[in-house]
């Protein structure tokens, strides 16, 4: 059987739109990335790594590009999903920067937040040059397909040395004038030298309808810099996500993601980072919450280049109803990265008798001294503990309720920013609130 | 209060309790001793409403209701308590948390106001004493990481808090060295009320020293074979199990 889906009017669109009008930085890029996706089309569950999802529904759903109206919504309605009203905000609706509803607010020199069509203009060729390195387009067709529409995103640069202890947030939003449309932002996030900043990246739906975020967002962080990254995905019930992070790191450097991920009827979130210079490392945590038919694929691939670098992973899925959860954990270890210190776990816990988890650890070593583990748990919410709590008055929802929590809670407890954490704690406690048996 | 009549109860359909008649009036200490396996850790349960527990016949009637028909959480705020022979570890939720949600749940179904952390911070502060709890411990886990003697004294803090009606006490000895076991005793002692009354369920007569009952029932094979006063706990200590499960083979 093929391995390859073709889906012509995806194609259609993505060759439309390397030939339309684009700055020449962008425009090569787009042809190259239509170029791969006529080559690599969409995966087939025959490839490996989509094994447990099919992405056969979204290629047969016709998608126009979003044109980024945003005349039906208001800063009110953004005011749930937007941690601080104070933090640097780049707000894009419907797949376009909305500049009436961002507030950069005085940043200092050296720290640059801007939409990637302003980043290519001002900047030029350091941007330009950037843009698919990390990335390439031949990486897979969902990512040839976002470079064939290069254009819209952000770029976070900072400087050397700099340190932004206010997050940056990025917020993603489709309302119904975006339904049946899709989205391919790209997100450049750079930090220099001993550079210190967290970004939040969020994907907002306040529609029903069905549409299409894919998403790729390429992350260097240098030589001691220190990166927060966290992705929140809260699209709507009927999305489709498909979202690529693929990060780079220098010697000494730490980067930290966080995969928060709640919405869409279909989602792949692939956190993908070369650990390319001595001593570094990286912590990969998530959590999937889902319910209803949802299904929530996470994929991380952890490449240890060098020597001595370390990488920690927690994921945690809990699962309702018919929901579909997949864990695919990578860890690859070269010949030349001795002294690698590598660790992996994936709990789930499943709500329903209904519900179905897919967890694939997969660790390739080729290096002889190096300390990897994984692990994995699939379990259900335990009857003592259940009973214990109702014979203190709990009632059984609220003793679900509690218990759900409390097995998310350590992997929130690991957000560094206080507001985040307190913020997704109690969304996740909310998460489950009407869940019956 | 309480008023047990005829109870037979299984579990996964192999009959445990066979015919249990019990009456325990406000005010007074029960103490239910046995061997191992005689059902007095069952008939425990079956007070507090564990489901895997089946009642096949008999009732059980609580100030008048029919106990039996009573989810578990309604008993709780009924006023039926258990204190667990083996307390359940709880990863992730606050002793203060747990504890607050406990005694809300019982205000709410009392219809009144519930408290808010600050409040009951202080209500609780007074009960630790009672057991001579560290207040680090309502910020840890509920049970996680306890030791033995911590989480039955962990037991007690709840019963103080939630001050039930009907408190049951399930082998709360158990695992006890001489200080922990006199400073739980003390602390069911503390909360005996002429309104309220207490069910200890064990299989030493040791807690009894400190914990003193008016009647004292033995249960084999899920019966009670036989019942009396104070002195019958000493005349098990004295005897053993085996001449009153000869006297009734």
């Amino acid at each position: 059987m093929s391995t390859t889906i073709l889906a012509p009017q995806l194609l259609e669109q993505a060759t439309a739109s390397a030939s339309a009008a684009a700055p020449e930085a962008l425009r090569t890029q787009r042809a190259a990335g239509a170029r791969e996706f006529e080559r690599l089309g969409l995966p087939t569950t025959k490839v490996e790594d989509w094994h447990y999802t099919s992405v056969a529904s979204l290629a047969d759903t016709k998608f126009v590009p979003m044109t980024g109206n945003a005349t039906d919504l208001t800063i009110e309605q953004l005011a749930p999903y937007r941690f601080s009203t104070s933090w640097p905000t780049l707000v894009f609706v419907n797949g376009v920067h909305a500049p009436s509803l961002s507030n950069i607010g005085e940043l200092p020199d050296g720290i640059r937040v801007m939409p990637l069509a302003q980043a290519v203009s001002e900047l030029g060729d350091v941007v330009a040059r950037q843009l698919g390195s990390y990335a390439p387009a031949d990486r897979d067709g969902f990512t040839a397909l976002n470079a064939s529409f290069l254009g819209e995103g952000a770029v976070v640069h900072v400087a050397k040395e700099m340190v932004i202890d206010m997050p940056v947030h990025l917020l993603f939003v489709t309302t119904d004038h975006g339904v049946g449309g899709m989205q391919h932002p790209r997100v450049l996030l750079v930090a220099e030298r001993h550079a210190k900043a967290s970004v939040i990246e969020s994907w907002v739906g306040l529609t029903d309808g069905v549409y299409f975020s894919n998403p790729v967002t390429e992350v260097l962080v240098e030589d001691g810099a220190t990166l927060n990254h966290l992705k929140v995905q809260r699209e709507g019930r009927n999305a489709f996500h498909v979202g690529t992070i693929e990060a780079r790191q220098g010697r000494d450097s730490h980067y930290v993601s966080f995969c928060f991920s709640t919405g869409a009827q279909l989602s792949r979130s692939n956190v993908y980072t070369v650990l390319d210079g001595e001593g570094c490392g990286t912590t990969l945590n998530g959590l999937t919450m889902l319910d209803g038919e949802q299904h929530g694929d996470v994929q991380t691939r952890i490449e240890h280049a060098k020597p001595q670098c370390f990488s920690r992973q927690i994921y945690k899925s809990v699962l309702d109803d018919t929901s579909h959860g997949v864990f695919n954990g990578k860890v690859f270890v070269q010949s030349i990265a001795q002294q690698t210190d590598g660790k992996q776990t994936n709990n789930t816990l499943l709500l329903s008798k209904t519900a179905q988890v897919d967890a694939k650890p997969q660790l390739e070593i080729f290096a002889d001294d190096v300390k990897c583990t994984h692990g994995a748990t699939v379990g259900q919410i335990d009857r003592n503990s259940l009973f214990y709590m109702k014979s203190r008055g709990i009632d059984e929802d609220t003793s679900r309720q509690l218990l759900t929590y409390a097995f998310a809670a350590d992997v929130l407890e690991t957000i560094e920013n206080e507001t985040i954490r307190d913020e997704l704690e109690r969304v996740s406690r909310r998460r489950f609130t009407s869940s019956a048996d | 209060m309480l008023e047990i009549r005829d109870l037979h109860a299984a579990v996964d359909g192999t009959p445990i309790l066979k015919g249990i008649s019990l009456t325990v009036n406000a005010g007074e200490v029960h103490a239910v001793m046995g061997p191992n396996g005689s059902g007095k850790s069952t008939l425990a349960q079956v007070l507090a409403g564990h489901p895997a527990y089946e009642i096949t016949s008999g009732e059980i009637l609580y100030q008048g209701e029919n106990l039996a028909e009573m989810d578990a959480e309604v008993r709780a705020q009924a006023g039926v308590f258990l204190a667990f022979q083996y307390p359940v570890e709880i990863p992730g939720v606050s002793n203060a948390y747990f504890l607050r949600a406990a005694y809300n749940a019982k205000l709410k179904a009392q219809g009144l106001d519930e408290v808010d952390p600050m409040e009951f911070l202080d209500l609780v502060e007074e009960q630790l004493k009672l057991v001579d709890m560290d207040p680090a411990m309502l910020h840890r886990s509920v049970n996680a990481g306890f030791s033995g003697g911590e989480k039955k004294r962990n037991e007690i803090l709840q019963m103080a808090v939630l001050k039930p009606t009907l408190a049951i006490l399930d082998e709360t000895d158990s695992g006890l060295d001489i200080d922990a076991l006199r400073i739980v005793a003390n602390g069911v002692n503390a909360l005996r009320r002429p309104e309220n009354a207490t069910i200890v369920v064990t299989h030493y007569q040791r807690l009894l020293n400190y914990i003193v009952p008016d009647h004292v029932h033995v249960l084999a094979g899920g019966r009670i074979v036989k019942s009396g006063g104070k002195e019958l706990a000493l005349e098990l200590e004295a005897r053993g199990y085996d001449w009153l499960l000869e006297a009734v083979a």
